[in-house]
């Protein structure tokens, strides 16, 4: 068990490897000068020259590419030309928000699609069944902003429910503000995700129905509600998790997306604050930063597989 | 020896027409399909405005200025923008964008995991290579991706597309990757890898075919979701030139008049959502009709 643990976190290495020699080259490969595209239309020769020297690209490229795996591994991230602080220091700044509206999403997404997906499966064919599928082919069909500025429009301009925009903090601020502003933004994000789960634990609770072991079950006078969930659901758990870790690729682009359209000020506002002024290490630093936390999801999701499956040994 | 190799090519192609074997044409199957159907009829009016509409609808980028910001009348069915363009026919000339936006990502991210797929699953010494580099690409959320290469290359149609198609290879690799894998074990490749036949022959003639289907599938999945992508870029600014009136684009302008003028994202917004979901349907529906074992890869 030890062992195979120990051999799942080794073999992120490669991979958190080529993501990092991927992002590097990323800024080397690309077409014409990069510290002319980063410094913009109407820098002069000094910035160029200055931003030039700040990146290290005056450097050559494998010294660059020592210098910058050991920052790396060191937990620097780069420092932003603009602003001059590390990149680190400017995620940590801006991480309450968009953990809190990742929980928040990954919470209500699986209390609503878990148990709307197994419904589903468990009068498949039905009207709820339906209702669920067109739901789920439905939701990865409209783009995350749109379905924002819908709720928006209806929910707190149009019935005057919730603020339309901002964040409050629910450790300054107090928890109820804080729920009133994060609803919306989780209500947005959870779609595609609600969308995703319930297809998958429809699909995998289905198969499960499927077994002799739920016949059995039935067949000594469980009730439907211990077949489903102790029976059903809890021997379709593996997929089923195994869908959340890969959807949190999802839940990222959403994030920088909601967090646009909300006005939050988090990571994933970051991003594009960080494109628009063209502060490269921030843009690098942040995919880096993104990826490592899809790799070690993922890494955990794969541990967890034991727990939900005593079947599964390594 | 020449029989031996017309026996071992009989072989070889029989095992081939057992792939061809007499399947229901795509037409019946299509009618056979409720959801293919409604999909596929949805697809064809979205592709048939996108091609003939801009001759019936004005001039998408006629600026008008008394007229802005009119909501949807007898005049303007779609209303105004802010420079009181038409909208009804900037969203239909959109289609064009975001359909060829959504065509070219699948093309051309088919066609690259298509040979990448073949190499890994063929040549052993690259195999190892190339699905690492493919694990790497698809551990980087695919918009920061995009983003991060549309920032450093500068945002043009191209690099627009460019940056959509390098996050969906590796999901098109590791398909090919598998299907070349289970091939290339079955008896007729090894028929006719006894009767002489040559390596490219062997991918063209037997390892091809079987690709087609699952990777059908996958095109629809890619392009719609690269359409969503192109959307997304347009609206955080990061995507094809403001000038080029794609739906990303519209919504994007639409974004600081959305309070007092909705229907600039509104009408965009569900003529992508529409798009999206008859691509999507489509996908599904053909999925379940020409190979139900491929499941659906997030």
């Amino acid at each position: 068990m030890w062992r195979y643990v120990l051999m799942r976190i080794v073999a992120t290495v490669p991979v958190m490897g080529v993501v990092a020699v991927f992002v590097f080259l990323m800024l080397r490969l690309a077409p014409g000068d990069p510290a002319a595209v980063i410094a913009g239309d109407y820098a002069t020769a000094e910035d160029v020259a200055r931003i030039r020297e700040q990146l290290g690209l005056d450097q050559p490229i494998p010294v660059q590419f020592a210098r910058w795996i050991g920052q790396l591994l060191q937990g620097d991230l780069g420092t932003s030309i603009f602003t001059n602080l590390p990149v680190t220091t400017l995620i940590a700044q801006r991480l309450e928000p968009t953990l809190l509206l990742s929980l928040t999403t990954i919470t209500f997404a699986i209390l609503v699609a878990v148990p709307l997906g197994t419904l589903a499966a468990w009068r498949a064919g039905s009207l709820l069944d339906r209702v669920v599928m067109l739901f789920s082919v439905a939701g990865f069909s409209v783009p995350v902003f749109v379905l924002g500025y819908i709720f928006i429009y209806v929910l707190a301009m149009w019935l005057g429910w919730l603020p339309v925009q901002g964040y409050k903090s629910p450790f300054v601020d107090g928890l109820v503000p804080f729920l009133q502003h994060i609803t919306l933004p989780t209500l947005t994000l959870s779609v595609i995700f609600i969308a995703l789960i319930a297809r998958m634990t429809r699909a995998a609770v289905m198969e499960v129905l499927a077994e002799d072991y739920v016949r059995t079950a039935r067949a000594k006078g469980q009730s439907e509600l211990k077949v489903l969930v102790r029976h059903a659901l809890r021997n379709a758990a593996v997929p089923i998790v195994t869908v959340i870790g890969l959807g949190i690729a999802l839940l990222i682009g959403g994030v920088v997306v909601t967090e646009s359209v909300y006005n939050i000020p988090g990571v994933g506002r970051l991003v594009l604050d960080a494109v628009l002024a063209r502060d490269y290490p921030i843009i690098q630093g942040l995919i880096l930063f993104f990826s490592f936390i899809y790799i070690l999801i993922n890494l955990v999701v794969d541990l967890l597989y034991t727990f939900l499956d005593p079947r599964i040994r390594y | 020896m020449a029989r031996d190799r017309d026996l071992a090519l009989e072989a070889a192609d029989a095992g081939g027409e057992e792939a061809a074997r007499p399947e229901p044409s795509l037409w019946r199957l299509v009618l056979a399909n409720r959801a293919v159907f409604w999909g596929g009829l949805l697809l064809v009016v979205m592709v048939a405005v996108a091609l003939v509409g801009p001759a019936f609808t004005g001039d998408p980028m006629a600026i008008n200025p008394i007229q802005r910001l009119k909501p949807p009348s007898a005049a303007f069915p779609f209303g105004t923008d802010f420079l009181g363009r038409d909208l009804l026919a900037r969203v239909v000339y959109g289609a064009r964008i975001s359909l060829a936006v959504g065509l070219a990502v699948a093309v051309i991210a088919i066609s690259v995991g298509l040979v990448l797929g073949m190499i890994a699953g063929y040549v052993r010494a690259l195999d190892a290579v190339v699905m690492r580099v493919m694990d790497g690409l698809m551990a980087i959320p695919g918009i920061l991706l995009a983003i991060a290469l549309i920032s450093l290359s500068g945002a043009t149609l191209l690099t627009v597309i460019v940056a959509i198609v390098i996050p969906e290879i590796p999901r098109v690799v590791r398909l090919v990757r598998s299907v070349v894998l289970t091939v290339r074990e079955e008896p007729y490749v090894e028929a006719a890898i006894a009767a002489g036949t040559r390596l490219p022959w062997i991918l063209i003639r037997h390892v091809l075919p079987n690709t087609v289907a699952p990777l059908i599938v996958q095109a629809s999945y890619i392009s719609g979701s690269a359409m969503l992508t192109e959307s997304i870029l347009g609206f955080l600014g990061a995507g094809i030139p403001p000038e080029i009136p794609s739906w990303g684009n519209i919504m994007s302008e639409g974004r600081t008049y959305f309070q007092l003028s909705p229907w600039i994202i509104f009408f965009p917004g569900v003529a992508l959502a529409l798009t999206v979901l008859a691509v999507n349907t489509v996908g599904d529906g053909l999925r379940d009709t020409l190979d139900p074992r491929i499941a659906r890869k997030m």
